[in-house]
């Protein structure tokens, strides 16, 4: 039991830890599972995916089945469990019926063409990440919409996506931005 | 909360289905009131055992003032309800859901093992449109391989859960999960994974549909083509009920029945797979004999001849008679009769015991000491020498369920155990020293209850030392309603048994706790009743001379041994005793379904026996339950069923009342001898404390308890079992002690072997590190081939390079 304790410590760092500690007091102590959300976010934090070998140091570490840790990082959009996603910038363009409506094929065609890559890969420079058919975020008002790392940027057209993807590329990677 | 829901049950109240009154218990489900009045609902998810996900939508049905049709697995009931299941907008809304659930069925029906025995199948029949609105091209799930036991389709799947529940709430072990989201989602262990529980098997009997399917038994009959009986599991003491499956006369699967107060609706994996090993490639197929080395076929009347002369030319106390606890009740009752009839004494049934101390003070047989489905109710259970999740893996799910609802759950084991609940206490004690650690905890319960220790026991007291820890174990039991005390299989095997059971014994009575035993095999109750031990007849009835027991007949060997159905390199404590005595025998009378090679080299007439499925018989369980079954199949070639051999060697050896026409009139007689007895034995403890056999281990000591998969000769030949347990073969130490023994190079060897030396024979084998074994020890289970050279079970071992 120590030795494989030993393990999970070296596989988490301890920002990680402690963040999962941090949210694990947040919640009465029969329902520490509730803080696997908000662990598997620090581990994207870190990594800007999740690994299976973290996915299965989070459940060590938070006394949960292995699946049921796989369960929640498979469910949510917002979790990458490719290591092929793991980008320094993610893109989500919503493709859904109101964007679509609205244009959102053009832009994620001029994506692709701008970066090379087509949706669900990684540019080779790990600076892009273009995720694939992402679902409605409910800012179909401003259609067509994505969102770039946290930020939702609404009424798209080439020129202002063009925009964003230079400053994204200037302003360096997600982790800084976050933490900034 | 649990007190209003406690008069909400008691309260009755009146609804309608279909038009017609029923009373139903308020907060039940209407699919259970439904169920209970043979009014079916139709349902994938809903699971009598498993909670509620309601998530198939196929239980529709119309509620009167509900605007929509409501789930009957998910709406409990309400006085004045009205409820109806076939209306045009219940049977519309079970019609649609099923059209859904068909979108991504890949309709493989033709190919597919479920075919015929489907839920799916069958509800579409019956609600199932002949077309489809979904033109768009169907799903795809790619499978996984989950061991050698569940074949997985899940493309097949209709992700109602059932599994995956199954996993958490039964099995205690969530292997399997709902991965990935909407159409995605997929049901499967996400990672490449075989399932490690010893429920595993029963996933395929509750999955609706085909996607998971027995893998042993996969493509090779038609589920109607099958013929089905009802049968006893014969591995262990609970005595599941089984369904038995014959495709062309041959035994091709089996699955689990139903019997509320044993096994509920489940079954361990040991029985459902275990009938691999009725086709073994060493089955017999005709009676042989053995002249001058070389084996001989022969018909029936010739070998029983030839056994028959072998027993008559001999003094009856140089036969020793070894028999199985699988045997049937009729089995074992005809063989001690008839040896009896002979003056053979020596006649046993403990193959893996070697403390016989207390034999006389044995009840009439060792058993739970209440019913397996009370055991559900404890809230305090204390097990010795039990590894009772693999032993007896429907005595393990009633005390998970009483675990689950608070009880506490202590063991005193030579090493920890992986359990599938909380345990709150495990005290590993060496086996030399469980003894100490158990007479230590008695001690206490004698301190807190401040009542007369029994005469015979001051001594032992008198040589441990009182402890915290000890006194707390003590308290909690003290403490406890309805606390039992429960003795296994690894404390029948150790040199203390009968000083490990007596304080068993007292610390229950003590403590107001049951004392009960867990271990056993199929049959071993029955091989009490039955007489198949030395010092007593059947019905626990006095012997004019009481004979040997399995160890002295070894010990000491015999001319003559007679066998039924006994493999002894894997079955006896001692493997290299055993073998010896075996060899040096005039002559072996073996009646056995199989015979291996050491079978052919040690034993002269081999009688070829049926195997389980394939004889009538009775077994009783370790609760005293008398469970009789019928043959599911006819007799491999010419092996006959064992209780006929014994009858008509018996009339072979002129013993009277030989003369029984079917099973059933062997099993009548013993019953009502059973029932005529007047004073069947009882536990007694008096004088027996002293006789205790310490063992001095001065290197290390090896901790043989037996395998999960090698208990018996069916189960070590069933294929798929012996390929999901690789371990078994090896040797298991702790880092420290690998150190201490100067083994750490073979730890960084490709092939990680060491030498294994135990009474003069060395045998190489595997290295396998198990942090769970205490210090000074070796795990080096019993019953598989490597330790069949071996010896004593727990004895001293050494290990090398
Ligand atoms: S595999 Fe079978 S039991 Fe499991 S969710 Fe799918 S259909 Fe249900
Ligand atoms: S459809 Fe794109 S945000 Fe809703
Ligand atoms: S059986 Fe009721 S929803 Fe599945």
């Amino acid at each position: 039991m120590a030795g494989s304790n030993k393990q999970t410590a070296t596989i988490l760092s301890k920002h990680e830890r402690d963040d999962i500690d941090m949210w694990i007091a947040r919640f009465p102590e029969d329902r520490s599972q509730s803080a696997l959300l908000a662990a598997l976010r620090a581990v994207m934090h870190e990594d800007h995916y999740i690994s299976t070998e973290k996915m299965d140091a989070v459940a060590e570490y938070m006394d949960l089945p292995k699946i049921a840790v796989y369960e929640v990082a498979s469910f949510y959009s917002m979790y990458e469990l490719d290591e092929k996603a793991a980008a320094k910038n993610s893109i989500s363009v919503c493709t859904n019926v109101s964007c679509m409506l609205n244009g959102s094929d053009e832009i994620v065609d001029h994506i692709e063409e701008r970066l090379g890559i087509k949706m669900g890969e990684s540019t080779p420079d790990g600076e892009f990440f273009f995720k694939i058919e992402e679902e409605c975020l409910a800012a179909c008002c401003g259609a067509p919409m994505m969102q770039l790392n946290h930020v939702y940027h609404e009424n798209l057209t080439k020129e202002k996506v063009d925009a964003l993807l230079e400053s994204a590329r200037k302003n360096g990677t997600l982790h800084k931005k976050e933490t900034s | 909360m649990s007190k209003t829901n406690k008069n909400a049950e008691d309260n009755l109240v009146t609804i309608s289905i279909n038009d017609i009154e029923h009373k139903a218990k308020a907060g039940s489900m209407l699919i259970q009131v439904a169920d209970a009045a043979d009014i079916h609902i139709p349902r994938f998810c809903y699971h009598n055992k498993l909670t509620v996900a309601a998530n198939c939508r196929m239980c529709l049905v119309e509620v009167e003032k509900a605007p929509k049709p409501l789930p009957a697995c998910a709406t409990p009931v309400m006085d004045g309800m009205k409820v109806w299941t076939k209306s045009e907008k219940a049977l519309t809304a079970q019609k649609d859901t099923m059209e859904f659930l068909l979108i991504n069925h890949p309709l493989d029906c033709p190919i597919c093992d479920q075919g015929g025995e489907c839920e799916l199948q069958d509800l579409s029949m019956a609600f199932g449109g002949d077309s489809s609105s979904f033109q768009e091209i169907k799903r795809v799930v790619v499978d996984k391989d989950i061991g050698e036991l569940v074949s997985t389709e899940m493309t097949r799947c209709i992700q109602c859960t059932r599994c995956v529940r199954f996993g958490e709430e039964i099995s205690g072990m969530r292997e399997l999960g709902a991965t990935g989201r909407g159409d995605r989602m997929e049901i499967g262990t996400y990672v490449e994974k075989s399932l490690d529980s010893e429920l595993s098997g029963n996933i395929i009997d509750i999955c609706p549909v085909g996607a998971l399917t027995a893998k042993p038994s996969r493509y090779q009959s038609r589920s109607w083509e099958m013929l089905q009986s009802e049968g006893i599991g014969s591995h262990d003491s609970v005595g599941s009920n089984v369904r038995l499956h014959t495709f062309k006369n041959k035994l091709v699967r089996v699955i689990a029945g139903d019997n509320d107060s044993i096994n509920e609706c489940w079954i361990s994996d040991r029985d459902r797979f275990s009938y691999q090993g009725v086709y073994a490639k060493d089955r017999v197929k005709s009676p042989m004999i053995k002249k001058n080395g070389i084996w001989k076929e022969v018909d029936w009347s010739e070998a029983l001849e030839t056994a028959a002369t072998m027993l008559q030319e001999v003094n009856p106390d140089s036969v020793g008679v070894l028999a199985s606890p699988r045997a049937t009740v009729e089995e074992q009752y005809l063989l001690q009769k008839l040896m009896r009839g002979i003056g053979v004494n020596n006649i046993d049934h403990r193959l893996r015991q070697i403390d016989f101390h207390d034999q006389e003070n044995t009840d009439l047989f060792p058993n739970l000491g209440m019913s397996i489905a009370d055991i559900e109710n404890a809230d305090a259970v204390m097990l010795i020498g039990s590894n009772v999740r693999k032993e007896q893996p429907m005595i393990n799910h009633r005390i998970r369920k009483a675990a689950l609802n608070g009880a506490k759950v202590y063991t005193l084991n030579p090493r920890e155990l992986s359990f599938n609940y909380d345990v709150t206490e495990q005290i590993i004690a060496s086996p030399s020293e469980m003894v100490t650690q158990l007479t230590l905890i008695t001690k206490a319960s004698f301190t807190l209850s401040k009542k007369k220790i029994p005469a015979g026991l001051k001594d032992l007291f008198k040589s441990v030392r009182a402890n915290k820890s000890a006194k707390a174990f003590a308290e909690n039991l003290m403490n406890a309603k309805n606390p039992c005390v429960f003795i296994g299989s690894i404390a029948e095997q150790l040199p203390a048994y009968s000083t490990l059971r007596v304080l068993a014994h007292v610390l229950a009575t003590n403590t107001g706790a049951n004392f009960g035993f867990v271990g056993g095999a199929a049959n071993t109750s029955g091989a009490w009743i039955a007489g198949l031990v030395p010092h007593r007849k059947e019905a626990g009835q006095a012997v004019n001379e009481i004979g040997k027991n399995a160890s002295e007949m070894l010990n000491h060997p015999k001319k003559i041994y007679f066998l039924l159905d006994v493999e002894l390199e894997a079955d006896a404590d001692n493997p290299q005793q055993a073998l010896a005595a075996l060899n040096q025998a005039d002559s072996v009378i073996a009646v056995t379904p199989y015979a291996n090679k050491k079978m052919l080299s040690n034993a002269d007439v081999i009688l070829p026996s049926a195997a389980y499925s394939e004889t009538s018989g009775t077994f009783v369980n370790i609760e005293g339950t008398w469970q009789s079954f019928k043959a599911a199949s006819k007799s491999y070639e010419n092996a006959r069923p064992a209780w006929k051999i014994l009858r008509v060697l018996g009339n072979h050896l002129d013993v009277k009342g030989f003369d029984y026409v079917s099973s059933r009139d062997v099993r009548d007689e013993l019953k009502e001898l059973c029932d005529k007895a007047e004073d069947t034995p009882k536990f007694e403890t008096t004088g027996l404390f002293a006789e205790h056999d310490s063992v001095n281990v001065k290197s290390l000591q090896r901790i043989g308890e037996v395998g999960e998969y090698v208990c018996d000769s069916l189960v070590r030949r069933a294929k798929a079992l012996q390929d999901s347990q690789p371990d078994h073969q090896a040797v298991q130490l702790n880092t420290d002690e690998i150190k201490k023994l100067g083994l750490a190079k073979a730890l960084s060897a490709d092939e990680q072997k060491v030498q294994v030396k135990q009474g003069g024979v060395m045998v190489e084998m595997p290295l396998v590190v198990n942090e769970m074994i205490p210090d000074g020890c070796a795990l080096l289970m019993a019953g598989t081939k490597s330790s069949g050279l071996l010896g004593s079970a727990f004895g001293e071992i050494v290990i090398t390079l």
